[in-house]
């Protein structure tokens, strides 16, 4: 029987010529990561493992990106115990306040993956690596812990559904409406336990940025990962930004799926999804009450790339956030930051009335940086809108592409930025 | 092995955020963490559960963040078992790894309510509904979570091997 691109990764680090969907398989991992909330609970069972160093210290990634920079005493306390572990074991990949991003998008620019790798990260958005068709899964922080100390992990061989793309994305549309569009369409837990491969030509029209967002939010429809086919832009991303072999995996003409889905990317309009799940999409024209606004976010793993900045400050060019409304901008790594500052992004956001940050997770789950009071409402470029997410239990948050956060901003309500 | 007690009975989709806010995760105290379990849904939940208590939900439970603080949020409470039509996969291997039974079973989802006695069999994977004299079939563990589950989670079956 064909494999998918997802399986025969799985096989050849599992050692094996074949695998099919349910088989249970111990697999190779070719990188294991945490951060500053998982890391910590993870060092703890370490602790109780019988190893005494990890595996490959060049094959752990720590990065404190949720509550960093520290925001109160005790997420100082968590950031100081992996710090501790990162310099007890030599961790060549700790990445301290200064050099540090948000995991998902600091990884990929620090050339940590590539294509045909096998990663898990005790963070559920570790599937965001499967735009470099790598097979990259969130895991818990016992088997973050057992992968450090043995480089394996178990694996439930899961089965695929397949994305055909094809034709070019409108303007102010990009990846996370293509990602919010098949949510909205297959829902939250449209691709439970499954893999989503995306292929076709539509997606040689995907910019690499667009790729990670859209591999960002397949958690987002319940999926284990998402894997994109590897095209010359994937080669040029990773001869760009890394020295590591990669290996390109085709899934065979023969491979089975539970279904396919035809996207015509053409077809795509702004998409914001409402409160509490991101499934609840509506088009920007189906918006029909304005949804007036407190707060607008634009950052995360899912859109805080340099190219969602160029896009926000476009918008914001000449123009004036709304009275009333805070607008936070956070790039996703220091690199994003110092190439928005070279670019001019940073003047024309502060100029519009906007504020910007370090790089963190920060508002995004809640942290710090950007908590709503109870009734408040946010536009946010981020990937999750569940029930208090963002603050309070009583705050809403509506998920979107940068564009239409920054109309938005502007607006002092939902809006698409052909409305400016 | 077997778990006895009452429901508390949840819908679709109960997501990690709810089952432990973030606003908590600057601990990894288990107990600590226990304190606001299913705050965000069910306010009252941590001043009425009671040793045993059993969870009972829809679809895609634990769905969201890979926080392993959810399964163990909800093990330090006290609850003995999660019952769901389905959980969301993270959850899934989260609650295998640190030893949080849990068992899909969409005719039980469907079918108890808040309140009910419901005992459960492990090994069989038969659930019984003592309030309503019913009985579902749940999907028992394949044999490779079996083994995991009987060396007492991933940490000791691994140590085992080293
Ligand atoms: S930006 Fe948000 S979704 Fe991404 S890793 Fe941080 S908290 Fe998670």
């Amino acid at each position: 029987m064909g494999m998918t691109m997802t399986q025969k990764i799985l096989a050849s680090h599992a050692g094996l010529s074949e695998v099919k969907p349910g088989d249970l398989i111990m697999a190779d991992l070719d990188l294991v990561l945490g951060n500053d909330i998982t890391a910590p609970v993870a060092i703890n069972v370490f602790k109780g493992i019988h190893a005494k160093t990890v595996f490959d210290k060049d094959k752990v990634a720590l990065v404190p990106d949720h509550f960093a920079p520290n925001k109160d005493i005790q997420a100082a306390e968590q950031c100081k115990m992996m710090r501790g572990f990162a310099m007890e074991q030599d961790i060549t990949n700790y990445f301290e306040i200064g050099q540090m991003g948000v995991e998902h998008a600091l990884l990929p620019e620090k050339g940590l993956v590539v294509a045909g790798d096998l990663v898990i990260g005790a963070d559920s958005h570790t599937c965001t690596y499967g735009a470099l068709g790598a097979f990259s899964t969130g895991v818990g922080s016992t088997d973050m812990a057992a992968g450090m100390a043995t480089g394996k992990a178990w694996f439930k061989v899961p089965s695929a559904i397949k994305f055909v793309l094809k034709g070019k994305m409108n303007k102010y549309v990009s990846g996370k409406d293509v990602i919010l569009h098949i949510i909205g369409m297959i829902g939250v837990d449209g691709a439970l336990y499954q893999s989503m491969e995306f292929v076709g030509e539509g997606i040689a029209n995907l910019t690499m940025d667009d790729r990670f967002t859209i591999a960002n939010m397949v958690i987002e429809a319940g999926a284990k990962n998402g894997i994109f086919i590897v095209d010359d832009q994937t080669i040029d991303y990773i001869k760009g930004h890394s020295t590591k072999e990669y290996t390109v995996y085709t899934a065979d003409a023969d491979a089975e799926y539970e279904r396919t889905i035809d996207i015509d990317l053409g077809s795509i309009k702004p998409t914001v999804a409402f409160p509490h799940l991101p499934e609840n999409t509506k088009t920007t024209d189906e918006i029909t009450e304005p949804v007036i606004i407190d707060q607008v976010v634009i950052g995360s793993c899912t859109n805080g790339r340099l190219s969602d900045f160029a896009k926000a400050a476009k918008i914001f060019e000449g123009r004036k956030v709304a009275k009333g409304i805070r607008t936070l901008i956070i790039p996703a790594t220091q690199k994003i930051y110092l190439q928005c500052m070279e670019l001019g992004y940073l003047k024309t956001f502060v100029e519009a009335g906007a504020t910007v940050s370090a790089p963190t997770c920060g508002p995004c789950l809640g942290g710090h940086m950007g908590i709503l009071a109870s009734g408040e409402r946010c536009v946010a470029t981020t990937n999750r809108n569940f029930v208090g997410r963002m603050g309070h239990v009583d705050s809403e948050v509506y998920l979107a592409n940068p564009e239409v956060a920054a109309a938005s901003a502007i607006l002092g309500r939902i809006a698409d930025p052909t409305e400016l | 092995m077997k778990a006895k007690g009452k429901v508390f009975k949840y819908g679709n989709n109960v997501d990690t955020d709810v089952i432990i806010p973030a606003r908590y995760l600057n601990t990894s105290n288990h107990q600590e963490l226990a304190k606001h379990c299913m705050e965000d849904i069910d306010a009252d939940f941590i001043t009425n559960v009671q040793d045993g208590d059993i969870i009972v939900a829809s679809k895609n439970f634990g769905c969201g963040s890979s926080r392993e603080h959810a399964p163990i949020a909800i093990k330090t409470a006290g609850i003995s078992c999660v019952i769901a039509a389905d959980f969301a996969r993270i959850f899934y291997r989260n609650s295998i790894n640190i030893g949080l039974p849990i068992l899909e079973c969409p005719e039980a989802a469907a079918n108890i309510e808040a309140g009910d006695e419901v005992e459960v069999d492990f090994d069989t994977g038969l659930i019984i509904n003592i309030t309503k004299n019913e009985t579902y079939q749940g999907q028992a563990f394949p044999e490779f979570m079996q083994k995991l589950i009987a060396a007492g989670g991933l940490v000791n079956s691994i140590n085992k091997d080293l």
